[in-house]
């Protein structure tokens, strides 16, 4: 509810429950409790499907998830608990006192079933035409019920019309069990309230504001109601039958540019456990595919560093040293595309903070169809960019009217790793066996600053490694280039570095401590931009912020399901092939000197880098989808 | 409209100075003698009042609140309306005792939405209570501050439900939430809250008045005391009455003038159908409970088309939240349209049956595990009856 002055807008009964009573059967924090005929010990106010995971005992759930506070709508989780009147939804229901808990009785198995009937009589969808076939919830229930027949019925026409309005998201509500982890999942983590359910009983459906279409209201294209629906009720936008026909004409050239978040993931797809990094595989298949170039992201997370770093330098410069009272500070960063939009809409009138820099993303379709094409002598109207993203308000992202800086529609088609995973399934290719490959010339390698983006706090690190030594001449002064207060997975963090003997030319910082902070999911973002807007952030510089839970690697587009665990496991993957990487500062890419020497010949900021590399940003507010 | 018959405890007389006797008490003393007295909740559920109180009164928090439930929302219930009309200063009363009580500073009266032509009444006997010093700052010279709101609800039956209820007051979709915690604990605002009905708050200052054995002698062992009963249906004097706990099926009918009866609906839409052959069954929570309305069906009607008026209820009232109510009851209805139409197996009606058992002790509130009663009792006890005619 409150967090000092700060007001969530999740419904009390959808926040976690709050037990303070303890109670005389409360054995020094811990109750005893029997499951099925079992004697266990648990913590007090644990809920029972907590203490059944706890005790490897399974309980199908379909409203629950880990990321989310409880609902207890689906009731599939019943329990029996001895001596009550109605079964207990094991999700929703704390053990405050010894009990003796069944979750496989006769009545248990019987409303399982008549719940799982139930729903499937209203579910209209058929599995072989479903994007979530063979990794879908209800489906699998329904296997593991053993339904053979739909006792209920079963509707045989769609009821609502597919929204395929928007770039990035798809509803199709004909296969929505109303289960809500969508609503909670849009306000409760990500605090923007697209969604909700409307009307009451049978004709309750999820919906958006008056109905529109889901283009015209304020979603952030951010995908993590995708990543939290049981079913295929919602989706990505899916570009693959386009670019597959690129793929096949031999007149376009069809140029790939892989982001460092779905490497660490796509493996999830194909059967391996999360935390399995499969870089240098995914080129191979890439290739195998037919994409005529594949090109590394990291690349212009690189250039990014240099753009958005010396913007910040430049910000302090002016500030510090022109006594500029308009220039914003702190400067926020602006490569998720998710947290763009969130501020075009929520904070309309911060938006100066944003650093002009695009995204890595759009960087790489600007320099592709300008640079690469002149060097490669391709006429840019050949080539077709795509780019594989972990995200799926990158589809947004790359439709958006002014991204055609290049004279040409920067990025043709934002692909998810997801979407990706299904092509190469389509090849017939098994992508874990294959062998490894590297990324095309003329983008090479990157720096391992370029890779960490992936995870939240890892903009920040890469650009502290580079702004660091660009003005001091040394590096971090941090073990082995780990710069610790970045990483992590709470929700903001805050921490400071000082600068100190300085370079010359940098004499205005010296002495300055050089304070950050970082958030990720839109959620911690509001709590940021509260702060910044009382006037409390006024001795910060530099915040970074990722639209999604766990920054890129927890973005819309990636393989389902989530969870924290899942989410630290890529995190891991993905720092762990970083330490390994020669290069690991972004300034010491030597591809991105090569394009500064050859094409931005002004340097970061410089005219035409602010022509290709840089852009604006519209003040949305609550109307402008 | 008033009470009836001749009334038990809702007379004028029995009501005396019980709210000054109370604020005389210690606060715990209220809670002791309200425990005393065996008063259980009127709302439906029949939880024993006092045990709500203590738990609220040694709940430790910054603040406290209470809600009286006025939202009468079941079909054919309406004794909360003449308490609300001819007895407002008494719920008041009691409502402010129920303050005095637990340490609570604030407390709402959900008043059902087309009950809005008695905002003025209670407005002005909230304001009689202000001038008198019964409301406000330093009640009867005591330390104790006291305020009561009227807020008005907009015809959601589920909204009767207490925490759907004090989630509507919160300014949210009217949904049940997940129990336990329970309001008492975590209520409006997440803050402790006792959630009553009209009329168990209204007796409440006659209990203090009279004592708690008084109270205790009328009814039941399992249920003592009095209850309203609004009588709807094929009867020549429909309205309230006030009976003692225990009295029988046969009594009631005959106090109402029923005749040629065929079926008594005992606590609304969604309480149960019984047979008016069942004459020496009682009205008690023991046997059986009702929030406080009985409809009487004579022999010219037809059980499942008052069936198919419940169930039509049901699929428009739930509140959509969870999947038994949801679905469940369209399901109900369908199969009763099926019947009338003779398309329902009687496979299918059974599992219908058993659907309506899953229903009952699966779903997340109250309404979804009452909505199948009718259905069951009706297709029990008159199946054979209705299964020739369709
Ligand atoms: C669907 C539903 C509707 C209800 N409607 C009412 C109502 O209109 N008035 C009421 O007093 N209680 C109603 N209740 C019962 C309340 O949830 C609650 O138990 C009651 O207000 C507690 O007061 P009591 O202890 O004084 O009975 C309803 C319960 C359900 C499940
Ligand atoms: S949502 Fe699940 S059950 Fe429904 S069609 Fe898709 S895969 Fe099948
Ligand atoms: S994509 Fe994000 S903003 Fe849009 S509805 Fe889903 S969760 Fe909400
Ligand atoms: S769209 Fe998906 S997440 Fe949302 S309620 Fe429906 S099934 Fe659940
Ligand atoms: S039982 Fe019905 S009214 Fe109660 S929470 Fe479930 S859907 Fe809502
Ligand atoms: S998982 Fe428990 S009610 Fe849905």
């Amino acid at each position: 509810m409150t967090d000092g002055n700060y007001v969530s807008r999740t419904p009390v009964s959808q926040q976690p429950l709050k037990i303070e009573q303890s109670s005389p059967h409360d054995i020094g924090g811990l109750v005893e409790i029997e499951i099925n005929r079992k004697k266990f010990k648990v913590p007090f106010g644990m809920t029972i499907l907590e203490a059944c995971k706890l005790f490897d005992i399974h309980v199908p759930t379909l409203c629950h998830h880990e990321d989310l506070c409880i609902a207890g709508v689906c009731r599939i989780c019943s329990v029996e608990v001895e001596g009550m009147r109605t079964l207990q939804a094991a999700c929703s229901f704390p053990i405050t006192q010894s009990m003796k808990i069944h979750t496989s009785s006769e009545k248990v198995r019987k409303s399982r079933r008549h719940i799982l009937d139930l729903l499937l009589s209203e579910h209209y969808g058929e599995c072989y035409s479903c994007v979530r076939n063979n990794n879908c919830e209800l489906q699998k229930l329904a296997k593991e019920y053993g339904v053979d027949f739909y006792r209920f019925g079963h509707v045989k026409e769609p009821y609502y019309d597919i929204d395929k309005s928007s770039y990035s998201i798809v509803r199709d509500m004909n296969k929505c069990i109303l289960c809500r982890r969508c609503v909670r999942t849009c306000i409760d983590l990500q605090e923007v309230g697209v969604l909700e359910a409307l009307n009451r009983g049978y004709d309750t459906k999820i919906t958006t504001f008056l109905d529109k279409p889901i283009s015209e209201v304020i979603c952030i294209n951010c995908g993590q109601c995708i990543n939290r629906c049981p079913t295929g009720a919602l989706r990505t936008n899916d570009p693959s039958d386009i670019i597959w026909e690129a793929i096949d004409n031999p007149k376009k050239h069809v140029v790939i540019q892989t982001a460092p978040s779905p490497r660490a993931a796509i493996g999830e797809e194909f059967g391996l456990p999360a935390g399995n990094s499969l870089t240098r595989e995914l080129n191979t298949a890439l290739k195998m595919i037919g994409f005529d170039r594949v090109f590394d992201t990291n690349f212009t997370a690189d250039l990014t560093i240099m753009e958005e770093g010396t913007e910040l330098l430049n910000r302090l410069k002016a500030a510090i040293v022109d006594k500029d009272e308009s220039v914003k500070l702190p400067q926020f960063t602006s490569c998720s595309p998710g947290w763009v939009k969130y501020c075009e809409h929520f904070y309309p009138d911060f938006l100066s903070h944003l650093s002009t820099a695009k995204s890595p993303q759009q960087m790489f379709g600007a320099v592709i169809k300008t640079f690469y094409a002149q060097e490669e002598n391709i006429d840019p109207a050949d080539i077709v960019t795509v780019a594989l993203m972990p995200c799926s308000a990158k589809k947004f992202e790359c439709n958006r009217p002014e991204m055609v800086d290049s004279g040409f529609k920067d990025v043709d088609f934002g692909l998810t790793t997801r979407e990706l995973a299904q092509m190469i399934k389509e090849a017939g290719i098994n992508l874990p066996d294959l062998p490894k490959s590297n990324f095309d010339e003329p983008f090479g390698e990157a720096s391992g600053a370029g890779l960490i983006f992936g995870a939240t706090g890892g903009v920040m690190e890469a650009a502290l490694r580079s702004v660091y030594e660009i003005v001091t001449g040394r590096t971090v002064p941090f073990d082995n280039l780990v710069i610790s207060p970045c990483r992590g997975m709470e929700g903001v963090r805050e921490a400071s570095v000082k600068l100190e003997n300085v370079k010359n030319e940098w004499k205005f910082l010296e002495g300055v401590e050089l304070k950050f902070m970082i958030a990720h999911g839109t959620a911690n973002a509001k709590k940021v931009m509260e702060k910044l807007k009382k006037g409390e952030l006024k001795d910060v510089h530099f915040v970074e912020i990722m639209g999604c839970p766990g920054g890129c690697l927890g973005g819309g587009g990636q393989p389902i399901p989530t969870s924290p665990e899942i989410r630290q496991k890529r995190a891991e993957s993905i720092y762990k092939e970083e330490a390994e990487l020669p290069i690991r500062k972004s300034h010491e890419n030597p591809h991105v000197a090569y394009l500064y020497s050859k094409f931005l010949t002004e340097g970061p900021c410089g005219h035409l880098s602010h022509k290709l590399l840089h852009t604006t940003y519209t003040k949305r507010g609550n109307y402008i989808a | 409209m008033p009470i009836l018959n001749k009334p038990i405890v809702f007379a004028k007389e029995n009501f005396g100075d019980g709210f000054e006797k109370g604020l005389k008490m210690k606060p715990i003393d209220i809670v002791l003698a309200v425990r005393e007295s065996g008063l259980k909740g009127r709302g439906g559920a029949g939880f024993p009042t006092g045990t709500k109180w203590m738990l609220a009164a040694t709940a430790t928090a910054e603040k406290k609140f209470i809600v009286c439930n006025a939202d009468e929302g079941e079909p054919g219930t309406f004794k909360d309306r003449v308490l609300l009309t001819e007895f407002t200063e008494q719920v008041l009363k009691g409502i402010i005792l129920c303050g005095y009580a637990i340490g609570s500073q604030v407390g709402y009266i959900y008043l059902r939405g087309e009950y809005d032509y008695m905002v003025n009444q209670i407005n002005s006997a909230i304001q009689k209570l202000k001038n008198e010093n019964k409301l406000g700052k330093n009640i009867l010279g005591k330390d104790f501050d006291f305020d009561i709101e009227l807020r008005l609800g907009s015809g959601a039956y589920v909204c009767g439900e207490e925490s759907a209820l004090i989630e509507s007051l919160e300014g949210n979709r009217g949904e049940p939430r997940n129990r336990p915690p329970y309001p008492v604990n975590t209520g409006f605002m997440g803050y402790p809250t006792v959630v009553n009905n009209v009329e168990t708050l209204a007796t409440v200052p006659a209990i203090l008045n009279l004592g708690s054995d008084w109270y205790r002698n009328i009814g039941t062992d399992k249920s003592r005391g009095s209850k309203l009963i609004s009588v709807s249906g094929d009867v020549e004097f429909p309205g309230v009455y006030e009976i003692p706990f225990g009295t029988k099926i046969k009594d009631m009918l005959e106090l109402v003038g029923a005749k040629d009866t065929k079926a008594i609906q005992i606590g609304g839409a969604s309480g149960t159908c019984i047979s008016a052959k069942e004459l020496n069954r009682n009205l008690s929570f023991e046997d059986l409970p009702t929030g406080g309305s009985i409809i009487v069906f004579n022999n010219s009607r037809n059980m499942l088309k008052i069936l198919k008026n419940f169930m039509e209820f049901f699929v428009e009232e739930s509140c959509g939240q969870c999947t038994p109510c949801r679905i469940g009851n369209k399901k109900l209805l369908d199969g009763v349209n099926m019947i009338e139409k003779g398309e329902c197996s009687v496979a299918y009606l059974k599992e219908l049956l058993s659907l309506g058992e899953t229903m009952r002790i699966t779903s997340k509130c109250g309404l979804g595990q009452s909505s199948p009663n009718p259905f069951i009792s009706i297709l029990t006890t008159f199946g054979d009856e209705i299964l020739a005619t369709y």
